[in-house]
Order: C-alpha cells, then structure tokens, then sequence
C-alpha cells in the first residue's frame, strides 16, 4: 500500500501503536543492537523462539539498544495488564527462567537482574500517549526506569526509538509517530519554512564541527545543479558509536531526516555513507529504505505530489579521513578519499561537482522531532549556543559504560559521576578524552564544566562526534597522545606535508619519550610543530590532529617531564619507565599472581609475600591486573 | 597510509571471470563510482584481491589499473595478499587502549609470530588491527571472522585462538 496522506498513515500505526504499548500475549524484546549480539544476545533470542515455538501467546521481538551497554544482553518483557520490566545481563542459560518468572509474576525471585520497570518509553515524543502501566500498580521495590540513576538525566531525542522499536518494522515507526512530520512537511510547509523551523531550533551539526544546520541547508538551496543530500555515517572516531546504535536501532528516523532535508533543499537524490565495519547497520538500513519504498514514503512521486527522492547506501572501506566531507564525497565518486582545499564549500559544489547538503546521522535523527513538537520546544533544552541533546558515548575506564543522550550544559562530573557511576575499583579519576583523535583531554579541575560545542573548545578540546573516554590513575597521558598520534598518523591521507611529516616527526619524539630516550626540548618542538600544524595542514585531520597532544601537556605537562627527566611512568604503562614490586605487607601469599606468571618470574611460599624476580618480568601486566588485595605496585 | 604490498609477489589463483562479470555488471551496473563496493564484493568472493580480477575489473569499467591500485591500497579494509583461513581483528580502539587492549594484542603478536597485516605460515589466522568496532563497552575486544570476544585479557587469548582451526 501507498501512503497517500496522514490519515492513511493514522490508520496503519493505530494497529500498531497496541503492539508497542500493550501487546495482548507476552512480547519480549531483546536488545539486538551489535553491542548486545556481542554480549550474547543473539544466543539468547534463539533460545526462547525455540522454546516457545509452540506457544502463540509468547511472541518474541528484536529491538535495537538501549543504551545501557554495561548491562547487556538487555531484555524488556511487557504484557497488558502486567507492569513492563527490563532485565539485565540475560544470557542464554537466564532467558527462559525470567521469562517463566515474568509470567508468574514473580518479580523476586530474579530481581538482581531486574534492571527497572519502565513506567512510560522516555520519549519526549510520547507524552501525549497513555501511559501505558496504566492501572496498574507499580511493583515496590523496583525502581522505575527513569529513577535509575543511568536514566535520570537522560533525554532522548535522536535516540527516542532505540531499544524501543522493531528497526526492522516500519510499522513500529508509524506507531512512534514516525513519518508524521515528514508528511506534514510535504503537504502544508514550504521549503523555506522547514528551514525556518530549524533554524528556530538552533540545531547545530552533531557529527564534530558544530555548524549550524539551518545556514547549510539554506546555503545548499540557493545554489542550482542537481542537488545532493548526504548522509555522513562513516563514524571513525575510535570510542564512538552512537550513530551506529541509532542506524541499528532506528534507521527509519535518519531516513525520515534526510527526507525532510531534501523536501527543504530541493534534492532528488540521497546518499549514505556507511562504514564497512557495520554490516548490521547496513543491514538494517536496507531494509528500512526498501520498506519506506513500499510505503510509498520513498521513489517517485511521493504522496501524489510532485516530490520524488531516493536513497543510496554506499559503504566505507576503513579510511578515517573519509569523514571529513569532501574526502567522503571523493570516496562516494569511488576515488580515493583525499579532502580538498574548501575555498569552494561543498553546499556550493560538492558531490559530482553540485550542490550538496552533508549532515551526520544524529543529526538528521532530530529533524523529525523538532518538526513534530517545534523548534521552542527544542531550543529550551541546552545553553546559549547549543541547543537540544546530545548523545555521548562514555567508555574506558567508568562503571557504567554506555550512550547517554542529555541536555546540552550538563557538566562533566554529573556525566561521569551520576550517570556513570564514577570509576571503577575507586582509583583516582585522571581525564576525559572528549572528540576523539581531533579532541582532547580534560582535566580534573574542569570537571563541573557544562559541556556544550563552545565550552569544550575552550579547554582545548571539541564536541566532536561525543565520544567521552574515561582515564584514570593507571592511564599514562604521555602514552595516550603517543596513541592518537600513531593513529592519525596511520590515517593522514598523505597529500600535505604539515600533517603527514609532523605526524611522523611527533610519533617519533613521542615514542622516545615513552622509551626512556626523551630529552630537554621534546616538550617544546612538540609544541612547535603542534602549532605548525594546526595553522598550515589541507583539512580539518590535520589542524586538529595535534590536539591530543597539545592539551596534555597542557595539563599534564609533569607527566611529560617525569618521563623525560626522571625516566619514571607512574601510571605504569611505559615499559622501560617502571617496574613491578610486590608489597610485603599487603601481599597474602595467595599465589594467584605466581601461578597467572607466564615468565614464572614470581615466586614465594604459600601464605608468605611473594617476591618478582625483575630479571625474567615482562612487565605484562597479568599479576597487576590479577591481584585481588591490590599488593602489586607500580614503582 | 598504510604499508602496500608489491603485487608481483602474489600467488597467481583462478579467478571465475562470468562470476567476475555478473558482480561488475548486474550488480554495480558498470559504474565506475562502485569502485569500492566491487572491491568489497571481490574480496569477500576470493578473501583478497586477486591480481588479474583487477586487472580484469580496469578494462571492465574503464578505470585505468594504477587508480585502482590506489584505491586498494589507501584504504584498510582491502588486501593485496591470500589472507588466513581466520581473521582475527584485534581492536585498538581508544576504549579497548585505556583498557590495555595494546597488551592482549602483544599476547598474539607472541602466539602467532606475526605483526599486523601478516597471516601465519600454515594460513591459519591473519591478523588485523581495527580502531573500534563500536563494541566499547565490552573491551578489550578481539573479533575472529564474525565472532566477538569481550572483556579479554591477555592470559585468556591462547584458549580463545584454540578453538579456531
């Protein structure tokens, strides 16, 4: 069937909408994003279809996740009439017993693994909706969903649908009231409107730049040719992956998006740009666009009106540099992905040569909401600058690992701190890695600072894509910069000199340091060439390339000094810059750290302190890593 | 950039030119602007890219050889050379870094005596250094073909490479 209008639209997502809020038999989701089939998910969904093959009333659901990476595989089982619980960490060998409880009603036995019970789907885009508990009373001792503290602060706008939907159903969009906005669009707003309405928004770019959606797409509007509509999905920032979760999760929202952008600019033809390490969000991305061609919501003449707009998916083949625009662009052309000088922007000429709008997948995942609740809406969450949300992804060294999608302006510690659940086995914070390879890393002292584009840029670090990784006390800094240094260097595309030889001349000083070779000077040609850099390399891999670097000597310039003067590591990770010690008084003589030893360079009588024979030590790390009364030290 | 491979040293294997022939035309319609996603199909097809299906693939769609060379060589996804029966993908992603992640790669460098990009002798495993596959949460993570390993440490990583032939 051919949607024609938002009463046929109405009338498919009513049947839908009792699926999704209150099915008649069982329905258990399963969380079926990459990060969940990793932790075991996929085993676990194929058990219970092959349990309850026989049995019509249990039906059981992929979805995409959640967000609560740390907890996976993550399962929600509702039912009408019966409260909507999520339950962590279900494997294989858990699926069936939470499911018998849950039909029991027994919501004691398996509480440990009762995550929360969820009282509405926290999306603000529902709140017109019956609340879907309803009646019934909530069960004590559980907290809800958004008392978690995980949840607390969270609000989900790009992410509203992950975890919550059958991304590989359409109709579970409809019921979220996807494609409404899109339809209303179509039929009752000009171009410029649209534009307006976005631009009302302050929405600004989420892939790492930060430029204001609105000036782009009115930019790309005015210019004449073939216009194109792109979609950056190539998400290269190592420790990011919020825009795979929602291709995963909800692949129909950044469909939606990209359908509004083009209604505003006048395109015909889209384009995602995928990476080739996501093969699921490949996948599902498929079948979202065959399904929206079904509808009639894709191809020719849409609606009946005189709009037509396809989309094409292209996919990566392992190059970073890819998501800087014009080298995406170039890749898309099938060349090699080299970026160009941008004295011509892209919104003027760039795929093929013409006018092209290129915005991230996150991005485009909010168009359709702030065309449903309007800009004011959007523009009261965030700061003066940022408006909206934003997903993070906050990994490495924190308890709860996970997407977090709060309002702009939160500060770092209620980040890492409240949402997070601060640093595991209570050692010392150290600092947040913010943007990736082109970011930097904050300190301690920045901790309350609201984060939003022009905060972070302040510190010394940037937005970027909203990965957030973690360090502490075991992080060397010195080693980490080494880190983004020898990626960026792998990942420069060669064609300017300030970046791939300045690459090259800081790995070498860096690696030195790291060896116990550094010298007086390394500091500052570092900070030479960094500033060299950033002034004269082709595109924007380069100039920001030396951030890393740059900031950690800003603000941890003793660790550099302590590795160049002292020859010390006290994180412990340079090898040639410390050794391990085992502390008499504190070491039980359990013999974990002897027996894990692969040098059998520890050695010591049962229930007496064990001593490490410095000569056979690799300084692997196992004994470290192992020792449960913390005996090992680093000196 | 990465390190590229001298195409004269490959092994010379049999490339089937009607399947070649359907992958460049039915599917990708002879467009030149498929480049990459041809590459992508003929790899998974014959686990690298066999010297004469590119050299076939350039007369095909009329991309001269050394631009396909270079796209095959800029990007890392692509090989030059026969790769293992297993391919292991160790990920070095800044999470799975901070969570020592350089550490259980060192492990395998030791079991397999290979380096990055290098496939053992008995063509057993090749291994291959990633930055993130998007799985954070559960590093340090190895992939081998499509099975993902979480939480590895490197003490675990010979039990984990035993179950692969």
């Amino acid at each position: 069937m051919k949607i024609q209008s938002l009463e046929d639209l109405k009338k498919i997502s009513q049947s839908y909408e009792k699926q999704i809020y209150a099915p008649e038999g069982i329905k258990v989701n399963i969380g079926m994003a990459s990060c969940g089939i990793a932790a075991g998910a996929q085993a676990a969904l194929n058990k219970a279809i092959e349990n309850y093959k026989e049995n019509p009333k249990i039906e059981i659901r992929q979805t995409g996740c959640i967000g609560f990476c740390e907890q996976e595989p993550l399962v929600e089982i509702l039912a009408a009439g019966k409260p909507r619980m999520v339950y962590q960490h279900i494997t294989e060998d858990k699926i069936i017993d939470i499911i018998e409880s849950y039909l029991a009603e027994d919501f004691k036995t398996h509480k440990k693994l009762i995550l929360g019970q969820m009282r509405d789907p926290r999306s603000l885009l529902d709140d017109d909706l019956k609340n879907p508990v309803g009646g019934i009373g909530p069960i004590d001792g559980i907290p809800f969903m958004e008392d978690v503290p995980f949840y607390s602060k969270q609000v989900k706008i790009a992410m509203r649908n992950c975890g919550y939907i059958d991304p590989e159903r359409i109709e579970e969009y409809f019921a979220k009231k996807g494609y409404a906005a899109f339809l209303q669009a179509l039929k009752k707003t000009k171009p410029s409107e649209i534009i307006d309405i976005v631009k009302a928004s302050g929405l600004r770019g989420r892939g790492g730049g930060g430029f204001p959606a609105a000036i782009k797409w009115a930019t790309c509007a005015k210019h004449h040719g073939d216009r194109y509509i792109i979609c950056n999905a190539d998400e290269g920032d190592p420790g990011a992956y919020m825009d795979r979760s929602i291709l995963e999760g909800d692949p129909h929202s950044v469909l939606e998006g990209m359908l509004i952008a083009a209604l505003a600019i006048g395109s015909r033809q889209g384009y995602i740009y995928v990476r080739n390490e996501y093969p699921l969000a490949v996948k599902r991305l498929v079948t979202a666009i065959k399904q929206a061609e079904n509808y009639g919501l894709l191809g020719e003449n849409i609606a009946g009106t005189d709009f037509s707009f396809n989309i094409k998916i292209s996919t990566g083949a392992g190059a970073f540099v890819c998501g800087e625009s014009t080298a995406l662009m170039s890749s898309l052309e099938g060349k090699v992905g080299r970026p160009r000088a941008k004295y011509v922007h892209t919104v003027e000429k760039g795929f093929r040569e013409s006018p092209t709008n290129l915005n991230n997948v996150e991005t485009y995942a909010n168009v359709p909401a702030i065309l449903l609740k309007g800009a004011d809406w959007y523009a009261g969450m965030g700061t003066a600058h940022s408006k909206g949300t934003k997903v993070f992804s906050l990994v490495g060294k924190i308890n709860n690992t996970g997407l977090v999608e709060v309002p702009m302006g939160i500060s770092l510690r209620d980040i890492i701190y409240n949402i997070g659940g601060g640093i595991p086995k209570k050692k010392k914070f150290k600092a947040v890695q913010t943007g990736g390879p082109s970011g930097g890393c904050i300190p301690e002292q920045f901790l309350d600072l609201p984060v939003d584009f022009d905060e972070l840029t302040k510190v010394g670090s940037i937005m970027g894509s909203g990965g957030m990784i973690v360090m502490d006390q075991d992080t060397c800094m010195v080693d980490v910069a080494r880190y983004f240094v020898d990626f960026l260097k792998d990942e420069s595309c060669g064609q300017c000199n300030p970046c791939r030889e300045g690459l090259k001349q800081m790995l070498d000083i860096l690696t030195r340091i790291c060896e116990g070779d550094g010298k007086e000077g390394d500091i500052e040609t570092l900070e030479e060439l960094g500033s060299m850099m950033q002034k004269f390399s082709l595109c924007g891999l380069g100039t920001s390339a030396p951030n890393p670097v740059l900031t950690s000597i800003l603000y941890f310039r003793n660790e550099y000094e302590a590795h160049i003067r002292d020859k010390k590591c006290t994180a412990g990770v340079c090898k040639a810059l410390f050794h391990y010690e085992i502390d008499a008084d504190t070491c039980t003589g359990c013999r974990v750290c002897a027996k894990k030893c692969p040098q059998e360079a520890i050695s010591g009588e049962k229930k007496k302190p064990h001593v490490i024979d410095q000569e056979k030590c690799i300084k692997c790390g196992i004994c470290y890593e192992g020792c449960k009364f913390d005996a090992i030290k680093i000196c | 950039m990465k390190e590229v491979a001298m195409m004269e040293t490959v092994e010379t294997i049999d490339v089937d030119y009607m399947e070649l022939d359907d992958i460049i035309e039915k599917e990708f319609g002879l467009n030149k602007e498929n480049l990459i996603m041809i590459l992508q199909t003929i790899q998974r097809r014959y686990n690298y890219l066999p010297k004469p299906a590119l050299a076939y693939l350039a007369t095909k769609i009329g991309v001269p050889m050394s631009q396909i060379y270079g796209v095959a060589t800029f990007y890392s996804t692509f090989s030059l050379e026969p790769r293992g029966r297993n391919i292991i993908s160790i990920c070095l992603g800044t999470a799975c870094h901070v969570r020592g992640g350089a550490r259980v790669n060192e492990k395998l460098e030791e079991l397999l005596t290979i380096t990055d990009g290098q496939t053992t002798e008995d063509k057993r495993f090749t291994l291959e250094s990633v930055r993130c596959i998007g799985c954070c949460s559960l590093g340090p993570v190895l992939k081998i073909n499509e099975d993902m390993h979480g939480r590895i440490s490197s003490d675990e990583v010979k039990k984990v490479l035993d179950q692969y032939e």
